[in-house]
């Protein structure tokens, strides 16, 4: 319907929409909520916006105001094409944002096998056995190692719940990934075969502290094609302020030559770093420098550390998660300006961002757990994703009974971003979703709870993300040309 | 779009998936547009009435698609009664202000006076 078109109406006046503007490269360009589509904006549309920004008014109004500037046609067409993209529209109450569950069925896009829940290490903030631990590994009923028996009834699972069209992905994680090898290295054979029988395609990735990477591993992993990201910190004295064995000695010294060898060897896959931030540790550009240009990782990402507010290497809320902006963004500088070059910049954060800005996902859920990603415990039970890998108030069924859909429709229900009323005035909930069900789990003590302690860190770093989006759609828009994928097959954080 | 560019893939859906009503707009040369031939049903409104509310096939609202509280919203903005809800345009544009959710927070919309 054109707004210009209906102005039969005494009273009819027009407001603006829901929509966050941002400028890159002397362009206006405005992210559209909950779309997340993006749109760069001319001079009158700007001046359309800015206008109904300070009062609704009624088209005349707006029309008087601006046609000596622009001419009457152009503001017409202006006005018109932003009501078409719901940027401007008629004022009326906020209705109820639609509440679409996920289409049924909803196959597994990645599962998440956790091998083993025991560590080799003992890093002070470890979510699985500090303080905030969901569930008790040490003394609990849960096996401390996978079976392979139960191993291959989860690599049935995942075959069995898969897009039949598509790759399934199994990710291994622990626990320390490889205390349990000879699981993992059977299970990857067993996966291949039972794959190629049905005609599929299976994928397979770890995540691992290093410190076992012993030559036959390395060749396996490098052979096997098996994606691999390594939980490290950064330098040695950063790394070794958490990342310690049960003696408190640091594990840089033995994991830093493994890494070395691992990426000397293997190639098939780009290596990831993957850092976790916490107050004592908080040097974002110099722990990337060390990992990318000294190491020789593929790309680093970071993640503030998951915990409690009181515990001592928690980051604190407000001036905590200021700083880690402030040095996310330095770092973000850098990225495009590599970019703009089509130079390789590895701060994974913001491709991740960038990837997301590009498709234009609007999320009714912060990730893909639950949905297509759902993590399995030692004993085979299935759960939410891995970190609640073995609790009960998570559960999601098992590998041979398959997944509990009825208890997957009311999480779905219950967690639908159109619950969440601290997010339905948030101009960055289509990206955000009211952030990760763990962190939430671990600060609120429930996964439904919106993660409100680090909002405006989420909306500064998405307006960076999007300045950043802007300029590249500017200065190099063939850059972006690689974010065109198929949607499906976009890889699911973890 | 002339004054719009759209610049992610998002952005060519909305582009694209409104290109039907543009088109539907010029063929009746621009003026404004066809009253629709039928009643605007609201999503989940019944179409069996009792007095001032809509009631499921047993009479109660029990059975309803979607919840009473939501019908204040389509009431207000598309239906039949939008002289029972307080006047947002001129008095009580805030009126809704704490209520993100219907179904939820029905109870936080405010009372309104007549001025």
């Amino acid at each position: 319907m054109s707004a210009l078109a209906e102005t039969t109406s005494p009273t009819r006046q027009l407001g603006v929409g829901e929509f966050h503007t941002f400028e890159a490269s002397g362009q206006r360009f405005a992210y559209m909520v909950p779309s997340a589509a993006v749109f760069a904006l001319d001079d009158c549309s700007v001046a359309v916006v800015e206008l109904l920004k300070t009062r609704p008014q009624a088209p005349e109004e707006l029309l008087a105001a601006l046609a000596p500037r622009f001419g009457e046609q152009t503001v017409k067409d202006a006005v018109n094409e932003l009501h078409r993209i719901r940027a401007i529209g008629e004022l009326a109450a906020k209705a109820p944002a639609p509440k679409v569950i996920p289409l049924k069925p909803m196959p597994i896009q990645t599962l998440v096998v956790n091998v083993t829940n025991q560590c080799n290490l003992s890093c002070e903030y470890c979510y699985e056995y500090g303080e905030d631990k969901i569930v008790d590994t040490e003394n609990g009923s849960q096996p401390k190692f996978m079976s392979a028996e139960t191993a291959r009834a989860a690599v049935d699972l995942a075959l069995r719940e898969s897009n039949p069209g598509k790759t399934a992905h199994i990710t291994f994680f622990g626990g320390e990934t490889l205390m349990n090898f000879k699981v993992l290295k059977s299970t990857v054979a067993y996966a291949r075969d039972s794959a190629k029988a049905l005609n599929r395609e299976v994928d397979f990735s770890l995540t691992t502290n290093a410190t076992l990477l012993q030559p036959d591993v390395i060749d396996f992993l490098a052979d096997e094609r098996i994606g691999v990201t390594i939980s490290i910190d950064g330098p040695q004295e950063i790394q070794d302020k958490f990342r310690v064995f049960s003696n408190g000695k640091g594990s840089y010294d033995i994991a830093a030559p493994k890494i070395k060898a691992l990426l000397a060897r293997h190639k098939t896959r780009p290596i990831g770093a993957r850092v976790t931030l916490t107050k004592q540790t908080l040097d974002v550009k110099r722990i990337y420098k060390h990992l990318f240009e000294d190491m020789g990782f593929w790309e680093v990402g970071f993640a503030p550390v998951t915990t409690a507010p009181q515990r001592g290497h928690a980051l604190e809320a407000g001036p905590g998660y200021d700083h880690l902006l402030e040095q996310f963004r330095q770092l973000a500088a850098e990225f495009l300006e590599a970019s703009l070059q089509n130079r390789h910049h590895g701060f994974s954060n913001v491709r991740e961002t960038l990837q997301e800005i590009h498709m234009g996902h609007a999320k009714a859920y912060p990730c893909g757990a639950g949905i297509g990603l759902l993590g399995v415990a030692t004993d085979g039970e299935v759960s939410l994703c891995h970190r609640f890998a073995g609790s009960e108030n998570h559960r999601f069924g098992s590998v041979t009974d398959g997944i509990d859909r009825a208890k997957q429709a009311t999480f779905l229900d219950e967690h639908h971003i159109s619950n969440k009323t601290d997010c339905a005035t948030c101009w960055a909930r289509p990206i955000c979703g009211g952030g990760c069900y763990h962190e939430a789990h671990t600060r609120y003590g429930a996964t439904t709870q919106p993660n409100l302690h680090y909002c405006e860190w989420i909306r500064g770093w998405t307006h960076t993300c999007l300045e950043i989006y802007g300029e590249l759609a500017v200065k190099n828009p063939g850059f972006l040309r690689q974010f065109d994928g198929d949607d499906d097959e976009a890889p699911q954080r973890h | 779009m002339k004054h719009l560019n759209a610049i992610n893939r998002k952005a060519a859906l909305v582009v694209a998936s409104t290109e039907a009503d543009v088109v539907a707009l010029q063929q009746q040369g621009g003026g404004p547009p066809q009253q629709p031939e039928k009643p605007h049903i609201p999503p989940g409104c019944s179409t069996v009435f009792s007095p001032g509310w809509e009631a499921d096939h047993a009479g109660g609202t029990a059975g309803l698609c979607s919840p009473v509280e939501r019908d204040l919203f389509d009431c207000h903005m598309g239906c039949f009664w939008p002289a029972q809800v307080p006047d947002q345009l001129n008095h009580a544009p805030d009126w809704t202000a704490k209520c993100a959710v219907a179904q939820k927070d029905w109870r936080k919309i405010d009372l309104v006076f007549p001025g």
